[in-house]
């Protein structure tokens, strides 16, 4: 899609990943995603099994295992809460070194590490491979309500200019002295918030007029999406099956 | 392809209480391209808002062709009246060019292949092809330009009104645009503060201040009057007036 990206997630390559629909690729994360949270803890054969299945998606989206660690850091924070888990759960214990912990609570740990991992990594993948417009349009394409998606196209077109404006008024402000490192100085951010607020709603008014001067009734005209393969349906169709059954087997033997 | 455009005693008051539009009579002939000059707060925006309904006067009444601007007509007027704005960032909202190209069109009830031609079409005609799938705050200030005029000309309208089109521009890019605007055939309506832009665009001026028409003629005679410019808060570029007369020392 020629030279300018939408966002930062999106990784610029050409792989067969990247070429497929959106839609396809949507519905691809939610399944995978799916058969990763139903998966009993126990079963850490088939964490194995989903980590390398992903681990090859992602090489053939020519993501990098680096760029793939930096961006799991976003997980980060969530992680974090399962390390306490051993130690404030209780139950039976065991001891690692010289501390004890909670056998449950490691279980606990782990559940939520690998999962969070895992799920993580597939919409690092969805997003790196799919720009974020078009995964709009992909859950447009699958019948996600009209207004959500209208308002997530409107939300993603004027962040970046939101985002600008917030930037100019900070930069005007410093131009004249203002040191936000004081909390006395907090009032301008208070004021700069409203104020950037009131010029957020009166673009929103000025593109609505622009809207209804193009004939806008209301409704946001659907235009029609390329065809796409039915092999890029039966490829997805085929990994799901392959993350369902890893999860169905996981789900007897355990 | 041109449509004529009648506006009789029209009056418009903001909430606020600010009247921007006091008693405004003007009569453009189809494919005819007139400037409106005037100050800031003129009321020249306003004006342009009434052309296809989306602020409703208070007073008198706007023709477009044989239709009154009145809610039943809106559909149509909005076909025959493209405005294009002075912020492109407001009227360029769609995720590509291409997409915002074909909003309008779409709007009209145009699909498929139909909808295509219209959108190469208008894209054609503002040399935007090679951005036109691009996202349109990668853009530079006259692709956005060039893009929201084509979004515009997509819906064929009769009659383009233009608020500020060279404000922020470039001069290549204020040339191309002349250049583009020059080989349109609708009526032309351009409200600017760029006097060249309108002395080569169009013959005929309307200067308007305090929400009023104050003069009304050729634009190099208006453009002249250097004095009735300076009542009005507008002042004709440096070179642009007695250069027959060298000034005396």
């Amino acid at each position: 899609m020629g030279a300018g990206h939408t966002h930062a997630l999106y990784v610029h390559e050409h792989s067969a990943i990247h070429r497929m629909a959106p839609q396809t690729k949507l519905v691809a994360a939610l399944g995978m995603v799916a058969s990763i949270a139903v998966t009993p803890r126990e079963a850490i054969w088939a964490f194995a099994v989903y980590a390398v299945l992903i681990g090859s998606i992602a090489a053939l989206s020519r993501i990098g295992p680096g760029f793939l660690a930096a961006r799991l850091l976003a997980v980060a924070p969530f992680v974090l809460f399962a390390f306490l888990i051993p130690f404030i759960a209780t139950g039976e214990t065991v001891e690692i070194g010289f501390v004890e912990v909670s056998v449950p609570g490691l279980w606990g740990a782990w559940n939520i590490l690998i999962k969070a991992v895992l799920g993580a990594s597939v919409s690092i993948v969805l997003t790196a491979t799919t720009e974020v417009a078009e995964i709009i349009r992909g859950l447009g394409v699958l019948r996600a309500p009209a207004l959500f998606t209208s308002i997530a196209v409107f939300m993603i077109r004027y962040l970046e200019l939101i985002t600008d404006e917030l930037g100019r008024m900070r930069t005007a402000m410093t131009a004249r002295g203002y040191d936000p490192r004081w909390i006395a100085q907090a009032r301008p951010i208070a004021t700069s918030a409203g104020a950037l607020f009131v010029r957020s709603y009166e673009r929103g008014e000025r593109i609505h007029a622009a809207m209804l001067a193009r004939g806008f009734t209301g409704e946001m005209p659907t235009f029609d999406r390329p065809a796409i393969a039915r092999s890029q349906w039966v490829v997805v169709l085929v990994v799901i099956m392959v993350f369902v059954a890893v999860a169905t087997v996981a789900l007897l033997v355990t | 392809m041109s449509a004529r455009i009648q506006i009789s005693g029209l009056g418009f008051a903001y909430p606020d209480g600010k009247k921007a539009l006091e008693g405004v009579d003007l009569e453009l002939e189809a494919g005819e391209r007139v400037a409106i000059l005037g100050p800031n707060g003129a009321g020249k925006t306003t004006l342009a808002l009434h052309f296809n309904g989306i602020l409703v006067p208070h007073a008198g009444s706007i023709t477009v062709g044989d239709l009154p601007v009145v809610e039943e007509n809106y559909a149509e007027i909005r076909r025959m009246v493209g405005l294009v704005f002075q912020d492109p960032n407001d009227q360029l909202f769609m995720p590509s060019v291409r997409e915002d190209v074909a909003f309008g069109p779409a709007n009209l009830g145009f699909v498929g292949d139909d909808l295509e031609r219209k959108v190469d079409a208008a894209l054609d005609i503002v040399a935007g092809k090679e951005f036109a799938h691009r996202p349109p705050h990668h853009l530079s200030g006259g692709e956005k330009r060039r893009a929201s005029l084509a979004t515009v000309l997509a819906m064929s309208p009769d009659v383009l009104v233009l608020d500020e089109p060279s404000s922020g521009l470039d001069p290549a890019g204020r040339r191309e645009l002349i250049v583009t605007l020059s080989g349109l055939p609708m009526t032309l309506v351009v409200i600017t503060h760029d006097l060249p832009l309108a002395l080569e665009l169009c013959p005929r001026s309307v200067i308007m201040n305090h929400g009023r028409v104050v003069a009304d003629g050729a634009t190099q005679a208006l453009l002249g009057d250097v004095e009735m410019l300076a009542d009005n808060r507008l002042e004709p570029p440096y070179n642009f007036v007695r250069v027959e007369d060298p000034p005396r020392s």
